[in-house]
């Protein structure tokens, strides 16, 4: 037989004892508001990503462009994934970069497929404007835009409202390790700095 | 109501203080207490150590004794908890039904002496008096099996002349653990020295808990540290009134 | 040569050697009492995190209950989405996969996402025999692979280790594994987890191919979730050509839709945050993004003997939180290591003996009694584990596995005298007698309260009167005193006691 032949009958062997029945789940948590009472949706996700030492600016729509290049801060090389729609003046395009190129860049601008208050997470699905997994994790600097109307409220809408098909990146905060003391330290192989730029709707 | 104290293998044979003192205690508050004298131990000590098979007659022997009584009052969490949580087990051991029945019809008669006080009579100041610096431990099965959250506590609060300080890092266990503390004596010990450094720090005359099991072992170490604390039962301070003063006795 | 956990001594013998080490209870009292109260702040948060762990344990003891089903979902899912998909029955078939997908590529360095699958089974061992190096690049792992040490715990395999203990190992051995650590090198934290970055960007940048775990893999879609913090995982599973993840056939949920339960409970479980900084999916192969050749081992390895306990099985629900080793207080005091496995604490109590099987190996049959029952893990657990019962279930498959034994254990014979003296009140009540009448003799000295204690008892009493005193018996029994006056003392009960036998 086959280990996966084995496997399958070794499984089947230890569930004969019942009549395998299925066990209800009760999915009445997923009505519940994960927030506290009365908290506005963005200005709770700014608070959180912010508590993971992530640094957060919230401009509005006309002031992107501004506000993106204000906290590039001047980065030499910063690139910048197709379909953006954000003019990032000289910034380059991802065209087949090796990980050895994208690590000589400075940092990179990306939108983000939504972002949760909850838990103060940015999702990123690395479609159109988010970039390849490669390009928001070996740059030092990771500029995530996130539209206001991306916000949802907690992980369930989140978990709902993503493709599993897709690949994604869940990221909270810089990266960060606690494995000295359990002391948390911000900082080991992602992105060192993470800037999360909340665009107000307009008006 | 009839009402059956157990006195607990351990109460009846080394720590008889605590059950005298339940019996004490509940007739003062108006209960007319009996104490079956075919009982013997619940079989914890079976259970927990993986003997199955030798804590059947022992649970027999306990739905016997208890059998017919409206409550049964425990001076201990955790045999109130191997009363009420694992005697099915033992049951489903010896495949017998009329003993998974009996199991499961003493189960909710039992009740650990804070739970009876509190649930059943209502009260929480039961006219002790105890004029003393006070801890309190709260045991594990107490807290974690049965959930007696802080009954225990406010029946000490209500005590007259009472200073009661709280331990530090109280409701981590003490490591006595039953046979673990022969079976492990090192990490027991272990345990048992932090949680004795805790009772010093409270500076208290006497620590109190529900468990003359656990109170052996932190009052064995405090014993042997000639740290001047004593080890008294829950039982014990609330049967201690002005007129009686040792509680004890 | 990097230790192995084969062949450690039983529990009590390990406990007693890492009692004895004053740095390692200090570093482990403060990081477990650390991680204690961040867990508790965030876990506070959440106002349904009760229904939150009954609800997850439903989903997965119905996956449990449909466990091949759900394997066949995932097995096709994934391979309709480009990738190879190997069973194994054991640790060296799951070794063996690896290496071949290695070996086929003519790769000699792998780098490693932290995974307790493949710790479990030995796969750097079984690697670096077959010539391939394999390279740990959770910074703990790294510390560990560098000390030549041991894991300790499941969430921080270092724990053990503080700062200034991490600095020396990286001083003396990270040039020997490529770049060196820092002449001056200090051992503040940020300092230690910049060198480990640099040390390991050459690795990640150069890699070709890498090994993972997945914490959960879903079955409807072939999705696979590796839950992180350092970046080091999405290093992985990202920039090399070829990623093998070894995933234990107790990984599966049903629905990507599940996944809203269980990333809500594990962070906050785990590191004591609402969310890691890095969560990563991936399905199958993306063109174009990420490693082109995906392949998963789906392991055994002693899950489904575990299935087969009707009871226990509900320890395969565990997602590896370690919330159950932060808050356990045998823990705290003797480590990890003292429990012989990559999984200690309170779910290695459990899960060892349920891989491995009882009544074979003392160092397993050990585990199970190295608990207090308190209760601290089942309460914390967020997926509701009852492991205090579990660990009461296995301790009895221990002594029913040594019932037949030709020389029973001086506990076993001391057990079934106990149960004849207590299952008869008569028996019970000459038992007490004879004991006041020795506690009558003027032995050990005085206790606080008045009673007597001894100090002394021969072996295997030494065990008890070796740091604490034993009260002697009472000179009469609470039995006898009722027996002599019980029924007939105390003021307030006039009425009725004279129907009460």
């Amino acid at each position: 037989m086959s280990a996966r032949d084995d496997v399958l009958a070794a499984v089947r062997a230890a569930l004969r004892d019942g009549d395998r029945p299925a066990v209800l789940v009760d999915r009445a948590y997923r009505d519940r508001d994960p927030l506290p009472a009365g908290a506005d949706v963005v200005d709770l996700f700014a608070e959180r990503v912010a508590d993971y030492r992530a640094t957060v600016t919230r401009c509005a729509a006309g002031d992107l462009a501004a506000t993106v290049a204000a906290v590039l801060d001047g980065a030499a090389r910063v690139l910048v994934p197709d379909g953006l729609d954000l003019d990032v003046p000289g910034a380059v395009p991802d065209e087949h970069l090796s990980a050895a190129d994208l690590d000589a860049l400075d940092a990179v601008v990306t939108r983000a497929a939504l972002g949760v208050a909850e838990t103060g997470t940015v999702v990123l699905t690395h479609g159109p404007g988010q970039g390849r997994r490669a390009v928001t994790l070996v740059p030092d600097l990771h500029v995530c835009v996130v539209e206001a109307g991306q916000v949802v409220r907690g992980v369930v809408d989140a978990v709902a409202a993503l493709d599993p098909a897709r690949p994604q990146t869940w990221v909270s905060g810089p990266s960060a390790t606690s494995d000295i003391e359990l002391d948390r330290v911000e900082g080991v192989h992602g992105p060192r700095r993470l800037h999360v730029v909340i665009v107000d709707p307009a008006g | 109501m009839r009402v059956a104290v157990m006195a607990t293998c351990l109460g009846d044979a080394m720590f008889p203080d605590a059950p005298r003192a339940t019996v004490r205690l509940l007739r003062r508050l108006g209960v007319d207490v009996e104490v079956p004298q075919a009982q013997t131990c619940c079989g914890q000590p079976m259970v927990n150590t993986g003997y199955l098979d030798e804590a059947v007659p022992l649970v027999r022997t306990t739905v016997q004794a208890f059998a017919g009584y409206d409550a049964v009052v425990v001076p201990s969490g955790s045999c109130a908890g191997s009363v009420r949580h694992q005697g099915r087990l033992v049951a489903e051991r010896a495949g017998d039904d009329r003993l998974a029945d009996a199991v499961a019809d003493l189960a909710p008669r039992t009740y650990e002496l804070s739970e009876f006080l509190v649930d059943v009579l209502g009260v929480t100041d039961v006219g002790a008096s105890f004029p003393h610096r006070v801890t309190y431990h709260p045991t594990c099965h107490s807290l974690r099996m049965l959930r007696v959250g802080d009954r225990p506590w406010r029946l000490l609060s209500a005590v007259r002349g009472i200073d009661l300080v709280e331990l530090p890092r109280a409701e981590e266990c003490c490591g006595f653990g039953g046979t673990f503390a022969v079976k492990n004596a090192d990490v027991s010990v272990a345990m048992g020295s932090d949680k004795a450094r805790h009772v010093r720090e409270t500076g208290a005359e006497v620590l109190v808990a529900g468990d003359a099991s656990c109170l052996m072992h932190v009052g064995g170490l405090l014993s042997r540290q000639r740290a001047g604390v004593r080890t008294l039962h829950l039982a014990e301070v609330l049967a201690a009134t002005a007129d009686d003063p040792a509680g004890v006795a | 040569m990097p230790r192995t956990f084969v062949g450690m001594p039983p529990f009590p013998v390990a406990a007693r050697e890492a009692l004895a080490d004053p740095q390692l209870r200090r570093n482990l009292a403060h990081a477990t009492s650390t991680i204690r109260e961040k867990r508790a702040r965030v876990v506070a948060e959440v106002e349904d995190w009760e229904d939150l762990r009954v609800q997850a344990a439903a989903v997965k003891d119905d996956t449990l209950a449909h466990l091949d089903t759900h394997l066949l979902a995932l097995e096709a899912a994934l391979t309709a989405r480009g990738a190879t998909v190997h069973w194994a029955r054991d640790a060296s078939e799951a070794c063996r996969v690896v290496g071949d997908v290695a070996a086929g590529h003519g790769i000699d360095e792998v780098v490693k996402v932290k995974s307790m699958a493949t710790a479990e089974i030995g796969l750097n061992e079984a690697l670096a025999e077959r010539g391939i190096a394999a390279v740990e690049t959770d910074l703990a792992e790294l510390i560990v692979q560098l000390g030549e040490d041991l894991p300790s715990h499941i969430l921080v395999p270092a724990i053990h280790r503080n700062r200034a203990e991490i600095r020396d190992i990286f001083r003396r051995r990270m040039s020997a594994a490529g770049r060196a650590a820092p002449d001056d090198l200090t051992d503040q934290p940020a300092e230690l987890a910049n060198a480990a970055r640099l040390h390991l960007r050459e690795k990640f940048l150069s890699a070709r191919m890498a090994v993972s775990g997945a914490n959960f893999a879903v079955a409807e879609t072939g999705t696979l979730v590796v839950v992180e913090s350092e970046g080091n995982g999405r290093m992985c599973l990202t920039l090399p050509e070829v990623l093998v993840s070894v995933v234990g056939i107790e990984k599966v949920v049903p629905t990507f839709a599940d996944l809203d339960l269980f990333l809500r409970l594990l962070p906050r479980s785990s590191t004591g945050e609402r969310m890691n900084p890095y969560t990563s999916t991936w399905t199958g192969v993306t063109p174009g993004d990420g490693p082109q050749e995906v392949h998963v081992v789906l392991l055994d390895g002693g899950r489904t003997r575990a299935l087969a306990d009707s009871y226990a099985r509900q320890a395969l629900r565990c997602i590896r939180c370690s919330a159950c080793l932060n808050v356990c207080p045998v823990y705290e005091r003797v480590g990890g290591h003292a429990y012989a496995s990559v999984y200690p604490g309170p779910i290695g109590a459990i899960l060892n003996p349920l891989l491995h099987g009882v009544g074979s190996d003392p160092t397993t049959d050990s585990l199970p009694y190295a608990s207090t029952l308190c209760g601290a893990c089942g309460d914390v657990c967020p997926v509701a584990i009852d492991i205090p019962g579990i660990l009461v279930h296995e301790r009895t498959k221990v002594v029913d596995a040594h019932r037949a034994d030709a020389r029973p254990k001086a506990e076993a014979l001391a057990m079934r005298a106990a149960a004849w003296g207590l299952a008869d009140a008569r028996r019970t009540g000459l038992a007490e007698r004879a004991a006041a009448l020795a506690g009558r003799l003027p032995l050990g000295r005085g206790m606080p309260g008045g009673r007597r204690g001894l100090t002394w008892l021969p072996f295997p009493g030494s065990r008890w009167t070796g740091a604490r005193d034993l009260p002697t018996p009472p000179a009469e029994s609470f039995r006898a005193w009722w027996a002599r006056t019980g029924r007939d003392e105390g003021p307030g009960v006039a009425g009725g006691r004279e129907d009460r036998r």
